[in-house]
């Protein structure tokens, strides 16, 4: 999918941003794994956008934990099967570092498998709680607000729905060159004027807090007011 | 911004109703019909009671729709439900014939509406057979399963898979309550209405009130369980954890409040053995409590340092929800929904045993900062999770998938 969230004013203006929302809605997709191996065979054919799911989606849907780990493969490997090993090489997994996700598909299977061949009790163990594959569809809508400049950003930012914090600071790292975040992106669209506001919206850390929490983080890094 | 949407705005932020009425103005046009089988009493018409109006407040055309059936089709209803959650029933015929005899008598009289609804949402077993009888449907049509069918007792799930597997989805509560069905199954926890009387906030007044009603006294520790007295929710267990724990904290008050429901044998049974197990100590407080004493419950689990729901077996658990939006730290059983909103030394304790629940007691009463700090960050994780607002965008949301099609990201114009 392309980015969108650029529109342009006329020639040689930056082009405006057009504020996009978002909302996530989780669907079963029946499988269950109940050890490492059963979920390396369900990882081999499962839709894509489940991977996506265990890695974003927890940020924007109801979530029942502490977001200790930055994907529910890590969360699950550390307290359900209980090896620490493997969960921290699979927390350190950074969905940005791959071409897609299907990339990181291989990755998270080459870890597994690995751990596999390591570590003969992890064949067959069995995790005190099922893992249940989900994957989620996402409804994006144009929410028809737009933004001038990057002071009006700063204004609009801590009004935004965690809809919109999501999209356009998380998911936009799928889609946008780079693994930019939109914002970024957009302010890269001014030249370097806005070099340090982009460095402190790049120090925004985007996995481990409540989008309500990046939201705040994202406001205060744009009040620091000068670009 | 009505009154309504600006009550939850209060308590959800504004940005979530602003988020919602983005959502709903996708809805121009087309009517959304909730159908179910009882206008008062239960979680579901609880849930309809808000979500409908509140839908309605955001712009949108939904109506909500009851069936209505004889004292047989009820029967049959509720055997299903107990089958559903894996009691061995036997389905009579003479239900199934009054079950589909029901089903199709009411698709007579909500024909009009249901044949033209872009969206129908059918809430649980009870009016699901009516989708047979609209060929001619325009719309989509859903089935929400509120009940925890992980282990259904095979026999009723194969009569009712036959009625649910022609519609366009379903929802279910949790992933592990989902069953194998071919067409897309959406996921959707239960949440609490902030505004119900059951969750409301409460003025102190009332709060004390209820404590002077009950002889509590305020100076001294006060856990309480809420919850029916039925054995799942393991009551005496609750006792014996007191019993140990006031053996360190020996001011500590002890309330079991609820009520047995009127299709549980057991519950005389159950409330004879609290009973004896209490004994004579006058700081356990064994409630019987009408099944309309939302404000009493709220103001109960408000004047409690610590709330307890040491279940041995649990659906999703929405006391446990509600303890949390009250800001206190929950110490609950290891098992089902619980297990997925108490975090251990962040919402509050998972427990095995009563031996494990005397232990957490003793750890948090002695911490007022630490009951403190776990109740804000209890509340929290309702707030951004568990209220109506929640469930109400993921029908929204969920709504547009199914008219849409089955793409994983849509993106509307």
């Amino acid at each position: 999918m392309q980015d969108r969230t650029a529109t342009s004013t006329g020639a040689g203006d930056p082009p405006d941003f057009s504020v996009k929302d978002c909302a996530l809605i989780a669907i079963s997709t029946g499988r269950r794994a109940r050890t490492l191996g059963e979920l390396c065979e369900h990882l081999q054919t499962v839709s894509i956008d489940s991977i996506y799911y265990h890695f974003w989606g927890g940020l924007i849907q109801a979530r029942f934990d502490e977001r200790e780990y930055n994907n529910d493969f890590a969360a699950w490997v550390r307290h359900a099967l209980h090896d620490a090993p493997l969960a921290e090489r699979l927390a350190v997994l950074d969905p940005t570092d791959f071409a897609d996700l299907e990339d990181l598909r291989r990755e998270l299977l080459e870890l597994m498998e690995q751990r596999l061949d390591e570590s003969e009790s992890l064949q067959w163990m069995r995790a005190t709680r099922t893992f249940e594959l989900i994957r989620s569809q996402i409804v994006i809508f144009d929410t028809r607000h737009r933004i001038r400049s990057p002071e009006q950003l700063a204004e609009i930012v801590p009004q935004l729905s965690t809809g919109s914090i999501f999209y356009h600071f998380v998911d936009a790292r799928r889609r946008v060159p780079d693994h930019l975040d939109d914002f970024r992106e957009w302010l890269s669209s001014f030249g370097e004027r806005y070099a340090g506001l982009r460095d402190r919206l790049a120090a925004v850390e985007p996995y481990f807090s409540s989008m309500t929490e990046i939201r705040a983080r994202l406001t205060r890094a744009l009040e620091q007011g000068s670009p | 911004m009505s009154r309504l949407l600006e009550a939850y705005a209060r308590v959800a932020g504004e940005d979530v109703i602003d988020h919602l009425s983005q959502l709903a103005a996708q809805y121009r046009g087309m009517k959304v019909v909730h159908v179910n089988s009882t206008r008062v009493g239960g979680g579901v018409a609880e849930i309809l009671d808000k979500l409908v109006p509140l839908s309605r407040e955001l712009g949108l055309d939904a109506r909500w729709e009851v069936i209505t059936g004889d004292p047989v089709f009820y029967q049959c209803t509720k055997a299903m439900h107990n089958g559903l959650q894996g009691n061995p029933v036997n389905l009579e015929p003479r239900w199934l014939e009054a079950y589909e005899e029901t089903n199709r008598h009411n698709a007579e009289q909500l024909r009009p509406i249901l044949e033209e609804a872009d969206v129908v949402f059918i809430h649980d077993p009870q009016p699901a057979a009516l989708l047979g009888h609209f060929p001619k449907r325009r719309g989509k049509w859903v089935w929400r399963c509120h009940i925890d069918a992980s282990r259904p007792y095979r026999p009723v799930w194969r009569y009712l898979r036959r009625h649910v597997s022609s519609f366009d989805a379903s929802v279910f509560s949790l992933a592990g309550f989902a069953q194998a069905l071919p067409h897309p199954e959406y996921l959707i926890p239960p949440s609490i209405d902030p505004l119900s009387d059951k969750n409301v906030d409460l003025p102190e007044e009332e709060i004390a009130a209820v404590r002077e009603r009950f002889h509590l006294d305020p100076e001294r520790p006060l856990v309480t369980q809420v919850s029916r007295f039925d054995r799942f929710k393991d009551p005496v267990g609750v006792i014996r954890a007191y019993r140990l724990a006031k053996r360190f904290v020996p001011g500590l008050q002890l309330v079991l409040a609820g009520g047995t429901a009127d299709d549980d044998p057991e519950g005389e049974t159950v409330i004879s053995e609290v009973r004896a197990a209490a004994g004579d100590d006058a700081d356990v407080h064994v409630l019987l409590l009408p099944p309309d004493a939302h404000r009493v419950i709220n103001a109960l689990q408000r004047a409690s340092d610590l709330v307890i729901q040491k279940s041995t077996r649990e659906g999703f658990g929405l006391t446990v929800t509600e303890a949390m939006w009250k800001g206190r730290p929950v110490i609950g059983g290891d098992t089902g929904g619980i297990r997925l909103q108490v975090v251990d030394f962040h919402t509050g304790f998972l427990v095995s045993t009563p031996e494990g629940a005397a232990l957490r007691m003793r750890y948090l009463l002695n911490q007022p900062r630490l009951i403190r700090e776990m109740g804000a960050k209890a509340r929290t994780f309702v707030r951004e999770n568990f209220l109506l607002t929640r469930q109400l965008r993921e029908y929204l949301t969920l709504g547009i998938g199914v008219l849409t099609g089955k793409g994983e990201w849509i993106e509307l114009g």
